[in-house]
């Protein structure tokens, strides 16, 4: 077909790309995770594996740690419990509107993320929208102080945000169910909410597993939200590799924590991918 | 277990009354009515935009009728929801359950209906047994054949007992052959069972080998509904007697008791005025010694092989062209003596035209 040198040609700068911005950078970031730093602040080129005992051994990482995954799990529940019946209406009951329901779902995703962010911030502030409203309303006297700065805010935001990508691959799978298998179910005389226990939820699992895995692995590495709506309480663990790298000038260590949750987050993936493969039935 | 189709008058299993469907403004279905007994094999025989599907689905419950009632045994289910209906679907694209192996896609039915395990074990057998797909029980509906599916589809209808069957073109995915096979199984099925069956189908062959009764449906209108045999030899529009076999329509006048098309003539017990007529190519024959058929001459235009016959195109010496069935043979031409009897041009109504 194309000569060898044709292929190499076109295969060589996508390859040499991903060399040089991405397995480089990982292959350094796996380096400096087992370096550490002197007294005098200098990177000591020797190696040990202290920066990962330090993860599991210093009580404000591995609770941030699991605060993370605490507050991505929680995200990914909430995202699936308005991702999936949204999706199932849009793609069963929508009717004549389900292009425009789509779009509205689909829209939110083009507005920045920051924007999105710091509307939350407008709305759940001390003087924010809410407060001010019940306060106007004679609901509550003083501001709803725990609405800003906490771990709810930033579940609240990364649910909002993460919604979308929850539903779309749920949205893809219902979608992709034959409609002559809903029938059939019917007319073999299960009513519609055992139609959707045997029938429609089960072939729409490889999507909810996808859809769960897009949540979960975008809220837990997410550093924005919390920065902007967490508060201390609300802090995750993105926010701490930052300050490792910044601030705290501890680049072994924030490789470390870096490294254990790509580590964390690769298995995820491959996990999900094996379970939808398992489900699919297409 | 064997009954035979008791066609009985008093209360029909299926009472369809002047029923009509529109989709948005275009009408689908107009007026029909029709009765189907216990045990009978009724087809509803039509081309693809007569309605026939339609008709189907709203029987099952998949789409309502725009006016009109549906009775089962005298009760009206045209108002209760498909999944409360006693009535079982084959479907066109067989719509097995891709996550259910072939005994739980058949166990569907009754484990909604909470039947003991036991009973549903041994009915699933049973059912797949009847279909001969016993082997193929634990394997998933993705790994088996278009044709094993299509037995599988029909297993787990049966298996259920429904009163009424309905099958929505069920064979028309598999090739010739299998089809065949497949139409012969299934009337042996029918017949073993006992179940009503409503059958949908666009092959006329089809729904002359398999039914009691076939109901001719164009563009929304029931055409007329008989036994083939019927149908076949009394057609009573131009359509059904086109659709149904090959015919030769004879457009011509009546008067005094005679009609007379071109230069054919022969006696007709019809008021005077303008008439059209069936005559089938076999009932035209080979010039024999005379009796009281109509005698006249043509010569053969063309030949078409059909296997154990052959059709033959014949001009008569009018302009009339004619088409024949004879024999099997390699190189029919020239003039040919050719007789009818009378009593096989059967006098048909004009189809309406529509848009």
């Amino acid at each position: 077909m194309f000569s060898r040198a044709y292929r190499a040609a076109i295969t060589l700068p996508p390859l040499l790309w991903v060399g040089a911005f991405l397995l480089l950078p990982y292959a350094l970031l796996f380096c400096f995770s087992f370096w550490s730093v002197s007294p005098e602040q200098y990177i000591v080129h020797s190696w040990t594996l202290d920066n990962y005992r330090e993860l599991f051994r210093v009580d404000v990482y591995w609770q941030t740690l699991l605060r993370s995954m605490s507050i991505a799990a929680r995200v990914t529940i909430f995202s699936l419990l308005l991702g999936y019946p949204l999706a199932y209406y849009v793609s069963f009951r929508a009717g004549k509107r389900k292009d425009l329901l789509y779009q509205l779902v689909i829209i939110p995703l083009w507005v920045s993320y920051l924007v999105r962010a710091y509307a939350w911030k407008t709305i759940l502030g001390s003087d924010g929208v809410l407060n001010t409203s019940l306060q106007y309303l004679h609901v509550t006297r003083h501001p709803l102080e725990f609405l800003l700065y906490s771990p709810f805010a930033v579940v609240l935001t990364l649910t909002h945000i993460y919604t979308p990508f929850a539903f779309l691959p749920i949205y893809a799978a219902l979608e992709h169910i034959p409609r002559n298998l809903i029938e059939a179910s019917q007319d073999l005389g299960a009513s519609p909410a055992q139609t959707f226990l045997r029938v429609i939820l089960p072939l729409s699992l490889p999507g909810v597993v996808a859809g769960a895995t897009f949540a979960f692995v975008l809220s837990l590495g997410d550093f924005l939200a919390p920065l902007l709506l967490g508060g201390p309480s609300g802090i995750m663990i993105s926010n701490i590799v930052v300050s490792l790298f910044g601030a705290a000038y501890n680049w072994p260590l924030g490789a470390a924590i870096s490294f254990f949750m790509l580590s964390f987050v690769v298995a995820l993936l491959f996990l999900s991918e094996k379970l939808e493969k398992r489900w699919s039935f297409q | 277990m064997a009954t035979s189709p008791t066609h009985n008058t008093e209360q029909p299993l299926l009472d369809v009354r002047r029923l009509a469907k529109t989709f948005g403004k275009t009408p689908v279905l107009r007026d029909i009515s029709l009765q189907i007994a216990e045990g009978e094999f009724l087809t509803i025989l039509g081309e693809s935009g007569s309605g026939k599907t339609t008709l189907l689905r709203i029987i099952a419950g998949f789409e309502s009728a725009t006016s009109g009632e549906l009775l089962m045994s005298g009760q009206r289910i045209d108002t209760i929801p498909p999944f409360r209906r006693p009535v079982n679907t084959v479907f066109q694209q067989y719509a097995l359950f891709p996550h259910l192996t072939v005994a739980q896609n058949v166990g569907y039915g009754l484990r909604i209906a909470r039947r003991p395990a036991e009973e549903v074990f041994s009915r699933v057998e049973q059912a797949l047994a009847m279909v001969k797909m016993t082997t193929l029980a634990a394997s998933k509906p993705s790994k088996i054949s278009g044709g094993q599916q299509q037995r599988i589809a029909l297993a787990r209808a049966l298996v259920n007992r429904p009163k009424l069957l309905l099958l929505d073109e069920p064979l028309s995915a598999l090739d010739a052959n299998l089809r065949r096979q497949m139409q012969i199984e299934l009337k042996a099925l029918q017949r073993e069972v006992g179940i009503a069956f409503v059958f949908v189908t666009h092959d006329q062959e089809e729904a002359m080998v398999l039914s009691d009764r076939i109901a001719l449906l164009r563009m929304g209108e029931l055409e007329q509904i008989d036994s083939p045999r019927e149908i076949y030899n009394r057609p009573a529009t131009t359509y059904a007697a086109q659709f149904i076999g090959h015919t030769n329509l004879l457009r011509g006048e009546v008067r005094n008791g005679i009609a007379r098309c071109q230069s054919l003539s022969w006696p007709a017990a019809l008021a005077d005025g303008p008439a059209v007529f069936s005559l089938r190519p076999e009932a035209i024959r080979f010039g024999s010694p005379p009796r009281d058929a109509i005698h006249f001459r043509g010569r053969v235009l063309q030949q078409a092989f059909h296997g154990a016959t052959e059709l033959l195109r014949i001009r008569c010496n009018d302009s009339l062209e004619l088409t024949v069935r004879a024999p099997s043979r390699d190189d029919w031409q020239g003039e040919l003596d050719l007789e009818f009897s009378p009593s096989d041009v059967i006098p048909v109504r004009d189809s309406p035209e529509r848009a």
